[in-house]
């Protein structure tokens, strides 16, 4: 599975080689093949009785998850930005 | 907004397909999403790898302010603790897993179904689309009780396109670069995380 990420270097060195032509195109590309995938996984998803009879529940489950990590997220955002502000304060006080 | 509802309108296109058997189940189980894969991750890359700007537009960053996708990834895993705490029904490897998608709902879902089977898969798409469309509703909640940073911390992989805008308008415009910067970063991480979470 490590050759999908591979891919990404591949892609990002073919990328990197070729930047005088502009490949204008590629997030439209990018975005028919992320159709693909996600139609692809709804009808496995539409396929396995199990997943759709726990749908409901799997987004109950969705919710909390992501709730959870963008108080996470959050929390560690503010202490960063109160440390930034007391340096920033230090270094004004230093300039005096 | 509009091209997260086209991607779910084709989720579910994909569901109905599924359920009424128009499309029979065997015929997915060659390699066609591997492949498909393959060539996503290469249109990602030649994305960042053929525009120039990328890299450089975020050296004149304020040094401490770099440290905020680390503050988001730490933030986000401290949390997942309680998480995986309180779904004792989910081992901690499918809690991590689900919950390193940031928000970036195609990718994380893709490769969960991938490494650990479609129940996951969708679960880590609707937590991702949940983390999208809740830090947009509570965006101006976060910047009052969190300070600026928070929103584009909340935000995680779609502070460079989704959620630039509510960044713009809640935390300010001087914050745009550090969101695109955070977005990025947290983006370009995505895929070795869920790898990592899937394969340990």
């Amino acid at each position: 599975m490590f050759i999908v990420i591979a891919m990404m270097f591949g892609g990002i060195a073919f990328g990197y080689l070729m930047r005088r032509h502009r490949f204008t195109h590629i997030g439209r590309v990018t975005i028919f093949f992320i159709w693909i995938l996600l139609f692809v996984l709804g009808v496995e998803v539409g396929g396995n009785p199990n997943i759709i009879k726990s749908l409901h529940t799997l987004g109950v489950e969705a919710i909390f998850i992501a709730g959870m990590s963008i108080l996470g997220s959050a929390i560690a955002a503010m202490l960063l930005w109160k440390n930034v502000k007391k340096n920033e304060e230090k270094s004004k006080d230093n300039e005096r | 907004m509009k091209g997260s509802l086209v991607i779910i309108g084709f989720f579910i296109l994909g569901i109905i397909c599924g359920v009424t058997d128009i499309i029979p189940a065997e015929v997915l189980e060659g390699n066609i999403s591997l492949y498909t894969l393959c060539a996503l991750m290469f249109c990602v890359g030649v994305s960042i790898g053929n525009d120039p700007d990328s890299i450089s537009s975020f050296r004149q960053l304020p040094r401490r302010l770099t440290l905020l996708p680390i503050a988001t990834i730490l933030g986000t895993w401290a949390a997942l603790v309680v998480v995986n705490l309180l779904l004792d029904f989910r081992t901690t490897q499918q809690c991590y897993a689900v919950g390193s998608g940031f928000g970036y709902y195609s990718l994380s879902s893709i490769f969960i179904t991938e490494y650990m089977g479609a129940e996951l898969g969708t679960l880590a798409l609707l937590t991702n689309i949940a983390r999208e469309l809740l830090t947009l509703l509570a965006a101006p909640l976060l910047v009052k009780y969190f300070g600026p940073l928070s929103l584009i911390s909340a935000g995680g992989a779609t502070t460079m396109d989704t959620v630039l805008p509510s960044v713009i308008r809640y935390s300010g415009k001087q914050y745009a670069i550090l969101s695109i910067y955070q977005g990025f970063v947290v983006d370009f991480s995505v895929p070795f995380m869920v790898t990592f979470f899937c394969t340990i």
